[in-house]
């Protein structure tokens, strides 16, 4: 197991607690910051660790921070992103739930940094329960003085407050989350301006990932260039990884960017190989939204080289035979899953989620949901594989935000690693009845199939 | 001021006009389509995406393209920003992507659409729609639904640009519809019966760019077409007076606000002018309305002109006529 | 309408909570306090928002009660019809269909003999599938209420069905003990 630089405590018992907590040397990046640090210098700590957005963008944080307008007159803002809602994403939650102090202080520290007075942490409304276990670490945070009016006895005051979503995946869009958080309906804004300078009640507003505020901890107490010793390149740190789908040990893994990717999914310290005994099909490793990879380009790049689990390695190759590694949620898919089955319940998803505010989006999203469903039944024709990929073209890069590429994406991956498979739907519309063909008969190949 | 070139014409405007406002200040061919943008009402526009056009140069400081399309009616200009609508393939490839968008769930229901001939979407479809549909899924329907008794709204047809509910924000003091759901199940609504019901209501309909808000008291007296706009105006003390009649006749089938070229309403009107003043004699007639002459509503439309103008038309003609470039005629700008 | 908004009205108790939750945004930005006093009335108002409920939020954040219709019409969490005692909500999202979600809902239909989207002829439950929840590496699941029921097997989910006929209703703020194994 790699470096673990926000779970390194998880397995202790009553880490959920403040007494636990700060036994095992919770709170120190507070009185580190507050007491020996300015804000600017808790800024330029997270520059220098080339700390990126957790979230899924993989914005350098440092960069985002140093955006924030602090010329203005108006109060600034933090509010934390714990919308999590990209399907295969889960690790927020798991970090909330079980180490809620971890981003109590973490939202303490870069608060501080900031400058801001007032902070929220905007965490999505199914997670109801695990509102009530923040609240609960932010009550005793107040008790303890590392909240509420002068904090440590400087002249540092922050109030911090938790706030229920209620069920939109559009609101883990930064300015969806915003106009949520101020009662109103998840449209996200048009941008310009950004958060940085017109974000919540339109005053300055940075808004991060639960997970890039609690590794905010890590970096102040080590420093920001001892945090980037961790990691390859400009992949530094620790990341939180959701595996799921098809494996032995689903969960949440912290690893140490870097990892390659098929010790990743293999090892018995992750993922534990494929579950049943069965083979490795296909993975989507950073959330819904990024693109499928069938296992031979998951493992290995188109060049020959091992993937390693870094912003960079994902990526290589592009969209053609690359992905990205987003949210970190990593869906594991074994032989017998239906490629078209699997990007049929994404689109729903999509179609779901939209707001339904910008044309291509609105329309677009129930488009392709409505042709894979016929696909996936056994009603399709050849001509809408290439209708969706028309289709995901001309919703992506024309909307608002980026839910209309996330919807695009998916479609567009699917279909160029796995055509074949959606022309067998086509071709053979008595064999993809039963819901679970494949679990009946693996596809191999059309080819095959036809000789037979 | 920043100077931005757009389709290869250049030109100078205030620092923050949009590229839309920029592109209707050049005029011509080249001003982008808006189906949701208004500009007098505040925070409309971005949503329909038929506007998108392509920044081939973000200023002159930083020469580099804007990766992606860009709404021309949200986005400010910079000094130094090239611009592409017509010329930028990509750009119409985009918006014949969005006009089918816009009518995949659309009724088609022209025939016997009061907004036939004077619809944006129609127009917009004209332009760059295709001409056949790839859409084989059953289209979305809403019931049809009276709000208030002066008007029907049609959901079937909207295309949800939220221009109603900001005249209701913005011209009333209680708003009591809004968008309702969400996605493509999104609606304008009252949700429980209630009648949008105030001196102003009736702008809805005049900045409604489809048919899904129609004006009942006009609803299926004629095609608009073979009405005679007439702009007129009264004394009145909540608005302006200043409408246009549509008339048949003498007889005065309906009372709508101005609208400038880019079917926008400058000064909205009352619902006592709209409604309530359907005879002649309570308006003062300035003369025909102005109407585009492309517009389906022009046929049989002659407005005067003087002897004189029409002299020095045909002289330009003749000299056209006799193999010289053509003159530039009495209303065209150099 | 004017007499049945009069009986809708908080507890003493929910106003007060009501009251705090209104202080945790700036001065004129009462309307952040949406969506947490729409959890809280739908908790106090038998699961789900009724138009004279939402009138009644409207009134205690002085907004117009379209604000709040909007609002509440977007977010899949809040009811607008009554729903049964016990709402099982599950994800039939990618991963978790990955893992056995379709075969789950199928027990579910089975078990209580409805449809997704019905509820049982006694009022006690209300099924539906719902979009990712969050809770992908312990698929298939549910949420029932405030609380999730995690890694369900066709048997578990029976189990789970039986425990919560014999309970009041889940209620939307708590997340309930129940074992199923």
């Amino acid at each position: 197991m790699g470096r673990q630089l926000l779970l390194e405590h998880i397995a202790v018992p009553g880490i959920e607690t403040f007494e636990v907590y700060r036994k095992m040397g919770g709170y120190a990046s507070v009185e580190k910051a507050l007491k020996t640090m300015t804000p600017d210098q808790v800024t330029e700590q997270v520059k220098s660790s080339g700390l990126r957005g957790r979230g899924g963008a993989g914005f350098p944080a440092g960069m985002k921070w140093s955006f924030l307008d602090r010329k203005s007159d108006k109060p600034r803002y933090l509010v934390c992103n714990a919308d999590e809602s990209e399907p295969g994403t889960f690790k927020d939650r798991y970090l909330m739930e079980k180490i809620p102090h971890l981003l109590v202080e973490g939202m303490i520290t870069s608060s501080y940094a900031l400058g801001a007075k007032t902070s929220y942490i905007y965490i999505r409304g199914e997670y109801m329960y695990v509102l009530q276990i923040l609240e609960k670490a932010i009550r005793e945070a107040y008790a303890a003085g590392f909240l509420g009016k002068n904090i440590l006895g400087t002249d540092y005051s922050l109030d911090l407050y938790v706030h229920p979503g209620a069920g939109a995946y559009i609101c883990g869009e930064e300015t969806a989350l915003l106009e949520s958080l101020e009662g109103k309906r998840g449209n996200p804004r048009l941008k310009p301006p950004f958060p940085a300078i017109a974000g919540l009640y339109a005053s300055p507003t940075v808004v991060n990932n639960v997970e890039t505020i609690a590794a905010v901890v890590p970096i102040v107490n080590l420093g920001g260039d001892e945090y980037a010793k961790v990691g390859v390149g400009k992949s530094t740190g620790t990341k939180l990884i959701s595996a799921s789908g098809h494996i032995n040990k689903p969960g949440v893994y912290e690893i140490e960017l870097g990892l390659p990717v098929e010790e990743f999914i293999y090892s018995d310290q992750y993922c534990g190989g494929i579950w049943k005994g069965r083979k490795l099909k296909a993975v989507v490793a950073g959330g819904s939204s990024v693109p499928i990879l069938p296992a031979e380009l998951i493992l290995k790049t188109a060049k020959g080289e091992p993937r390693l689990m870094t912003y960079e390695s994902l990526s290589e190759g592009g969209f053609i035979s690359g992905t990205m590694l987003g949210s970190g949620g990593f869906i594991v898919m074994d032989e017998t899953t239906c490629i078209v089955r699997n990007l049929w319940t994404f689109a729903r998803f999509y179609h779901h989620e939209s707001c339904g505010q910008c044309s291509p989006c609105r329309e677009g999203t129930g488009w392709m949901e409505k042709v894979l469903h016929r696909i996936e039944h056994g009603h399709g024709q050849m001509s809408d594989i290439d209708l969706l990929v028309d289709v995901a073209k001309k919703i992506e890069g024309n909307t608002i935000c980026p839910l209309g590429d996330a919807a695009a994406w998916p479609v567009a991956s699917a279909i160029r690693h796995f055509r074949e498979e959606f022309e067998y739907h086509v071709k053979f519309p008595e064999k993809v009845k039963n819901p679970k063909h494949f679990e009946i008969e693996p596809f191999v190949s059309n080819k095959q199939l036809v000789m037979a | 001021m920043a100077k931005v070139t757009i389709d290869g014409v250049e030109i100078e405007v205030a620092d923050g006009t949009t590229i839309l406002n920029a592109a209707r200040q050049l005029g011509g061919a080249s001003v982008p389509p808006a189906m949701c943008y208004y500009s007098s009402l505040k925070g409309s526009g971005g949503k329909c995406r038929v506007c998108l056009v392509k920044v081939a140069q973000g200023s002159g400081k930083d020469p580099r393209p804007i990766p992606k399309l860009v709404a021309s009616c949200s986005t400010p200009v910079a000094d130094g920003m090239v611009v592409q609508n017509l010329t930028s393939p990509e750009v119409l490839e985009a918006r014949k992507g969005v006009v089918e968008f816009l009518l995949i769930n659309h009724p088609l229901d022209c025939p016997v659409c009061d907004q036939a001939g004077e619809c944006d979407l129609q127009n917009l479809a004209y332009e760059h729609g295709a001409s056949t549909t790839r859409y084989e899924e059953e289209r979305r329907t809403f019931e049809k639904i009276d709000i208030g008794d002066k008007i029907k709204l049609h959901m079937t047809r909207c295309i949800l640009c939220y221009r109603c509910t900001m005249v209701a924000n913005q011209l009333t003091d209680n708003r009591v519809h809004g968008v309702l759901n969400r996605g493509d199940a999104s609606e304008i609504s009252t949700y429980i019966e209630k009648a949008v019901d105030n001196d102003f209501s009736g702008n809805m309909i005049d900045v409604c760019p489809v048919g899904a808000l129609t004006d009942k008291t006009f609803r299926f007296k004629s095609r608009v077409w073979f009405t005679k706009p007439m702009d007129a105006h009264r004394s009145c003390t909540k608005c302006s007076g200043k409408t246009v009649l549509w008339m048949k006749d003498n007889e005065v089938l309906r009372v709508t606000a101005r609208k400038d070229q880019y079917g926008e309403v400058k000064e909205f009107i009352c619902n006592e002018c709209r409604y309530d003043h359907k005879n002649a004699a309570d308006w003062t007639i300035e003369g025909p309305r102005h109407i585009d002459r492309h517009s389906v509503i022009a046929q049989n439309h002659y407005e005067k002109t003087d002897l004189l103008t029409l002299k020095k038309e045909i002289e330009r003609q003749i000299e056209f006529q006799k193999g010289k470039p053509l003159p530039l005629a009495l209303n065209e700008k150099k | 309408m004017a007499t049945e908004k009069e009986t809708i009205q908080f507890s003493d108790s929910a106003l007060s909570k009501a009251k705090e939750i209104i202080g945790r945004y700036p001065e004129g930005k009462q309307k952040s306090a949406l969506l947490p006093l729409l959890h809280l009335a739908q908790s106090e108002f038998d699961g789900w928002l009724s138009p004279a409920v939402m009138d009644y939020v409207a009134s205690l954040l002085q907004i117009k009660p379209i604000e709040v219709y909007e609002v509440a019409t977007f977010y899949t969490m809040f009811n607008l019809e009554p729903v049964g005692n016990h709402l099982l909500e599950v994800c039939r999202t990618g991963p978790c269909w990955l893992r056995g979600a379709e075969d789950i809902v199928k027990r579910i239909e089975q078990k209580l003999n409805i449809k997704v989207g019905e509820t049982t002829a006694d009022g006690k439950f209300t099924l539906k599938t719902v979009e990712c929840l969050g809770s992908c590496g312990t698929a298939p699941m549910l949420q029932c209420g405030a609380t999730f029921f995690e890694n369900l097997s066709e048997e578990s989910v029976e189990v789970l069905i039986e425990k919560l006929a014999k309970q009041k209703r889940s209620s939307y703020l708590r997340p309930t003990e129940i074992n199923v194994g």
